[in-house]
C-alpha cells in the first residue's frame, strides 16, 4: 500500500514544504520527535542537494505498510548532472567538504534504508526509507 | 548504576536529585551517565529527548513555551547528530586503516630484512626506527664470505607509506645486481638508473655504499647525496666525516659515483647515519653533527650495538618522544 504525495523543489522555500509534508506524514503514522527531527532532517538534506545542485526536483514522501510494519519512505528525484561515482559520495568526509551528494551517507545513517540511482546527464533517484518501530 | 535500568530512569534519577539539591555528586552521576551513553553511542538528539521526556515528567505543569523551546534543539542537536555519526563511522575507517598499516609495516619488515653479519674482527650495531609506521630508511648488509662485508643505507627523501613502497623496489633492484656487489661506484651508477627510470620525479633517495675488505681493512664507499657519516680515529681519539661526492638518486640518469678508500686501524669506527639523525629537532633547532659526537663519545666504549640503542635513547628523549624522520644508525668496529 503505497500513498504518495510530492513536493516540487525549486528554491529554497520548497525545502521548508517537504520538511512540513515529511513531519506531517511522520507524524500521522505514530513516529516520536526524535524520528520525526531525524526525517525532516534527511529531507532537508535530501531537497537541499537538489536546489543546489540539480536545479529543480521532486520531493515525494510515501506511507509504506508491509506485513504489518509501517514505515515512511523518502524519494528524491531530479534530472541533474548525475552523480558520476556513486561510491565516492558514500564515502565520509565528503559531507563537510560540500559539493554534489554532500551529506548521502549522513542521510543513510539517519534513516534505516537507503538506494540511489544516478546516471551522469540524467538525474538521480534516492529512496530512503524509516520503519515505525 | 543499576545495569537493570533504563537510559530514561538513570536520567530521570539524576535530574531530579539535581534539581531538589544542585549537589555535586548529581553532576558526577550525569558525567558518569553520558559516559555510558556514549559508550552505548547514543547520538545527542537522543538525550534532549531524555531531557524533555524526564521534565515532563518532574514538571507537567510547566509553561507551553517551554515545551516548545525542546523542539529547537532537537532540530539543532539532529544536526550535531548527523556530525556524531560520521564521527563514529570515521573512527571505524580509521581502525581499519590502522590494521592495514599495522600488516604492511610487518610485510614490510619482512620484505627488507636484513641481519648484521657476524665476522671475525668486525662489531656491528645497526638500529632503523621508523617515524610513522613504514619506514624510508633502509640498510642492508652482505657478507661475502672471507673477502668483504657490504653496507647500504639509503633514505628516501619523504617519510610513511610512499618512501616504503620506493624502498622496496631499490632493495629489489640491488638483490639483482649481485655482479655488481664488489664496486661501490657501479652499485650507485645501476641503482641510480633504477630509480631515474621508476620512481616518480618528485622522489629522491640518498643512499650510501660502503664495501668492507676484510683481508686489507679497508673500506671502499660511494655516496649519493647521502649524509656524510664519520670515522673515528682510535688512535687520535678523533671524528672525521667520511666524506664523498656525488647526486641524488633519480636525479640524472648518467650520474657517476667517485670511489673514495679509508683505511682501518685496530679500534678505529664507522659511523654511518639517515638524516633523521642528524635532523633530529630539538627546542633550540636541529642538533649540531658536534652535538652528535659528543654523544657518540659518551659510549665510546660500549660495543656499537649498545652506542646505536643509547644515541637512539637519548635522542629520542631529546627531540620529547617524537621523531620526526624515519632514524638509522649503523656502526662499524674493527676489533683485530
Amino acid at each position: 500500500m503505497e500513498i504518495q504525495s510530492c513536493v516540487s523543489i525549486l528554491n529554497e522555500w520548497d525545502i521548508v514544504a517537504a520538511r512540513q509534508l515529511g513531519r506531517n506524514v511522520a507524524k500521522e503514522l505514530g513516529f516520536g520527535t526524535v524520528d520525526q527531527a531525524r526525517i525532516t532532517t534527511a529531507i532537508s538534506e535530501l531537497a537541499r542537494n537538489i536546489y543546489l545542485y540539480a536545479g529543480e526536483g521532486q520531493l515525494c514522501i510515501d506511507r509504506l505498510n508491509e506485513n504489518g510494519k509501517a514505515g515512511l519512505r523518502i524519494i528524491a528525484l531530479d534530472k541533474g548532472p548525475g552523480i558520476p561515482d556513486i561510491r565516492k559520495v558514500m564515502e565520509d568526509g565528503f559531507s563537510t567538504s560540500g559539493g554534489l551528494g554532500a551529506g548521502l551517507p549522513g542521510v543513510r545513517r539517519l534513516m534505516d534504508d537507503f538506494n540511489i540511482d544516478s546516471d551522469p546527464g540524467e538525474g538521480t533517484e534516492i529512496r530512503s526509507t524509516k520503519w515505525l518501530r | 548504576m543499576n545495569k537493570q535500568e533504563t537510559l530514561e530512569e538513570q536520567f530521570s534519577k539524576i535530574l531530579q536529585e539535581y534539581i531538589n539539591n544542585q549537589s555535586e555528586q548529581a553532576l558526577y552521576a550525569a558525567q558518569q551517565f553520558s559516559r555510558t551513553a556514549l559508550e552505548k553511542k547514543v547520538p545527542p538528539e537522543e538525550v534532549i529527548s531524555l531531557q524533555k521526556s524526564a521534565m515532563q515528567e518532574l514538571m507537567p505543569d510547566l509553561s507551553p513555551e517551554v515545551w516548545h523551546s525542546f523542539d529547537i534543539l532537537l532540530e539543532v542537536m539532529t544536526a550535531y547528530g548527523f556530525a556524531f555519526r560520521e564521527h563514529q563511522s570515521l573512527l571505524a575507517t580509521q581502525k581499519e586503516l590502522k590494521n592495514e598499516m599495522e600488516i604492511a609495516s610487518n610485510v614490510q619488515e619482512t620484505l627488507l630484512g636484513t641481519s648484521v653479519p657476524e665476522v671475525d674482527g668486525l662489531e656491528i650495531g645497526a638500529l632503523s626506527v621508523p617515524a610513522k609506521q613504514m619506514n624510508g630508511d633502509y640498510y642492508h648488509f652482505v657478507h661475502d664470505g672471507d673477502h668483504s662485508v657490504n653496507i647500504a643505507i639509503a633514505d628516501v627523501i619523504g617519510k610513511g607509506i610512499p618512501a616504503a613502497l620506493c624502498m622496496s623496489m631499490i632493495k629489489y633492484a640491488m638483490d639483482s645486481l649481485p655482479e655488481y656487489r664488489k664496486d661501490p661506484s657501479a652499485v650507485l651508477e645501476s641503482l641510480n638508473r633504477v630509480v631515474e627510470q621508476n620512481v616518480d620525479d618528485s622522489m629522491f633517495i640518498t643512499m650510501f655504499y660502503g664495501m668492507y675488505e676484510l683481508r686489507s681493512n679497508i673500506l671502499h664507499f660511494a655516496s649519493a647525496g647521502h649524509e656524510p657519516g664519520f670515522f673515528y680515529r682510535y688512535k687520535d681519539k678523533e671524528f672525521l666525516d667520511l666524506e664523498a661526492r656525488g647526486l641524488l638518486l633519480g636525479v640524472d640518469k648518467n650520474a657517476k659515483y667517485k670511489r673514495y678508500e679509508q683505511a682501518v686501524e685496530i679500534g678505529d669506527m664507522v659511523i654511518l647515519m639517515s638524516d633523521g639523525v642528524t635532523e633530529c629537532r630539538t627546542d633550540e633547532g636541529f642538533i649540531e653533527r658536534e652535538t652528535l659526537i659528543s654523544y657518540i663519545n659518551e659510549y665510546i666504549e660500549l660495543p656499537p650495538q649498545e652506542i646505536v640503542n643509547k644515541i637512539f635513547r637519548d635522542l629520542e628523549r631529546l627531540q620529547h618522544f617524537q621523531l620526526r624522520d624515519d632514524f638509522t644508525i649503523i656502526i662499524l668496529k674493527r676489533t683485530k
